[in-house]
């Protein structure tokens, strides 16, 4: 049996549950001033009376915010949603159907680093059992935070990084060409408080030419080579 | 063979910036009032001629399409023009893709030219980018590189100084491979769940908004300039008759040397791997099969790839498809089932739940896999699941229960072998162990 992180359907997503405690905290959410600047500008890009198109990245600023206050990677408590659908003046239950439907959007609280290792077939096959082992070794349980408040860890679905897989995102970044040493080191690295070198974690690999150099475009490594000379 | 010149992304690694300083000196937005001022027609013509069948997995030729938009714009109730609106496909999320992730970090004034021009052709006001949410420093690089294009009048009012005005936005996914499905990807857009909509209306007569809306993949749309700039001859004179120009190939898996590549259409299985992937690990009589187009298209067994051109009617002929040309492979330490059901799991999760054969099936579906991986079946259930497979394709609204239906009927096809022994191994273990 795969565990719980695989077997979810977007439709299984809850939020968590309304409580006292819950609007005690959010209750009061407002955007803060920065982004409430930011707020304005994702709405203006789209047509005047279709602000409703502004939901997803509204949400997305939403849980950035409460990310920075709770120093993780941010989450959407129900209140803050309620206040998202203020702003955009819509239903509440039609945010939270999209907060629902979208996997990026936290619903319970998550650690300061969200561990996301894909597992689907592409890297699958170039070893991302190992690295969800060992994540494991860490501590690391697939829908869990530590008890640290430092990881939380998740399967997640092909995230386009396959020929440089296998791969894990955290937070914001892609940490790719992983073995469980490299991971490790990532790990070491973030719980250290230092950032470490996002990308392929190859030594002498730059992006997604083939290991050991590119067999196509060697001009373009060394200079911005313009081929319109030789059409 | 394709030589650099003929590359159309020239910095798809991103050895050299992606800036619009270092992208003009590589030839993008190179007198782009030019191309504009062939008109839209002419640009139409090009594309058709130049043979361009969207990069996005379908294959449906790209000029085309764009003659499907409304040469006049239609009329709202009270007699005002409508918008039309060319949205581009970058939610790339189909198991083995990663190219357009390169084109959006390394080259995207490729694509921003080339939403232009594919914007102009079409008459479209705007273009809306939708990126899929998880390209979170891409989508960085993309809002930077738009916001470069307009500080330099390239896009906006009078874009490129061609008198046409044109905006180009950036909207972010938030994880649902289903908004990939152009309609499901317009009900993203418009602030809702990504279902999938019923068609017709088709998106060219209502899309985004209720306007004329055509989507279109990244690469489709970045490779537009070029093929005008060089002509439709020169893009057609790589590849097979019905399968031409050059393509990003993204080699993943049991290669020496994984890698995303342009390569001419039509390059045979083995040159590719030969050239860009140092051949297959332990050698090509260790290869054990081949996902030719990301995870939607069925397998095809070593044998009948290794000489396979790789293009849409190539792997067609082979039972499979181009896809986006995700190339996924695997050698025999594969364990095959493992691999197909992983990819079961992968529609499970990705069913948007709105139509019942895909919502139900997609789970019933895995949840037989993975007793099979384990033997842990009768065989009359294989049969049984290919029988499954076919009430779930072309039962659906969208193509996702198609794409999760094929990849089990090609392990089916292919390995029913391999399904019948581990079935037996596994009696074969209870009956000893029952001694």
């Amino acid at each position: 049996m795969l565990s719980r992180g695989v077997c979810s359907l977007m439709a299984e997503r809850a939020p968590a549950p309304d409580t006292p405690e819950l609007r005690q905290r959010w209750g009061n959410f407002t955007w803060s001033t920065e982004n409430a600047e930011q707020a304005k500008v994702v709405v203006a890009r789209y047509p005047a009376g279709r602000q409703k198109s502004a939901v997803m990245p509204l949400l997305d600023l939403a849980q950035r915010q409460v990310g920075a206050e709770t120093n993780t990677q941010g989450w959407l408590p129900l209140p803050v949603m309620e206040y998202v659908a203020n702003y955009l003046d819509m239903p509440i239950i039609r945010v939270l159907e999209v907060a629902t439907f979208y996997t990026m959007y936290n619903l319970a609280p998550v650690g300061r680093y969200h561990v996301q290792v894909c597992g689907t077939t592409p890297c699958m096959l170039r070893g991302s059992d190992d690295i969800l082992d060992a994540c494991y070794k860490r501590g690391m349980r697939k829908g869990h935070t530590t008890d640290d408040g430092l990881w939380t860890l998740t399967e997640v679905e092909c995230m386009g990084n396959c020929a440089t897989a296998p791969m894990v995102q955290i937070n914001d970044d892609n940490y790719e060409d992983l073995t469980p040493e490299r991971l490790n080191s990532v790990l070491d690295a973030l719980a250290a408080g230092d950032t470490p070198k996002a990308g392929t974690q190859e030594s002498g690999r730059h992006t997604s030419e083939p290991s050991g150099g590119p067999t196509t475009l060697k001009d373009m490594v060394k200079e911005n080579h313009d081929y319109r000379g030789e059409w | 063979m394709l030589t650099d010149k003929d590359r159309i992304f020239t910095n798809l690694y991103g050895f050299q910036p992606w800036n619009l300083d270092a992208a003009r000196k590589r030839g993008d937005w190179d007198d782009t009032k030019a191309i504009l001022a062939k008109g839209r027609d002419a640009i139409i013509d090009e594309i058709k001629a130049s043979g361009l069948r969207g990069r996005g997995g379908a294959g449906f030729p790209t000029g085309m399409k764009w003659s499907f938009m409304p040469k006049e714009a239609p009329k709202d109730r009270d007699g005002n023009p409508r918008p039309s609106f060319l949205v581009i496909n970058a939610d790339e999320s189909e198991p083995g893709s990663c190219k357009d992730r390169e084109i959006i970090r390394h080259d995207p004034h490729k694509l921003i030219e080339g939403a232009l021009v594919a914007g102009f052709a079409m008459q479209a006001r705007a273009a809306y980018i939708y990126i899929r949410g998880e390209y979170i420093r891409e989508a960085e690089t993309l809002f930077a590189a738009v916001q470069e294009a307009y500080d330099a009048g390239l896009i906006g009012k009078n874009a490129a100084g061609s008198g046409y005005d044109f905006d180009v936005f950036v909207h972010r996914g938030a994880g649902a491979y289903i908004c990939g499905e152009e309609t499901a990807m317009i009900e993203s857009l418009e602030g809702k769940k990504g279902q999938p909509r019923l068609k017709p209306p088709f998106p060219a007569g209502a899309g985004l908004y209720g306007c004329p809306t055509t989507v279109n993949n990244v690469e489709s749309i970045a490779v537009a300039p070029t093929i005008i700039r060089r002509g439709a001859a020169w893009f057609s004179s790589f590849g097979r008759e019905n399968n031409k120009g050059t393509k990003l190939f993204q080699i993943s898996g049991h290669v020496e040397k994984p890698c995303v590549v342009e390569e001419a259409m039509s390059i045979p299985f083995r040159e590719l791997i030969e050239k860009h992937c140092g051949g297959i690990r332990g050698g090509w009589d260790n290869l054990l099969a081949v996902i030719p187009g990301g995870s939607s298209v069925p397998l095809v067994p070593a044998e009948q790839i290794m000489d396979c051109p790789m293009d849409f009617d190539g792997l067609k002929e082979v039972g499979s498809g181009l896809g986006t040309a995700a190339v996924i492979v695997m050698d025999k330490s594969t364990d095959i089932v493992r691999a197909i059901s992983r990819i079961s799991a992968f529609y499970k999760h990705e069913s948007c739940g709105q139509c019942t054969p895909c919502r139900e099936g997609t789970g019933w579906m895995w949840r037989v896999m993975e007793r099979l991986r384990e033997g842990e079946a009768d065989k009359s259930e294989i049969d049984m699941l290919f029988e499954v497979t076919k009430q779930v394709e072309g039962h659906t609204i969208c193509a996702l229960g198609d794409a999760a239906a094929w990849p089990i009927q090609g392990l089916i096809r292919h390995f029913r072998p391999e399904l019948e022994r581990r079935i037996e191994a596994r009696e074969g273990s209870l009956q000893e162990a029952a001694e």
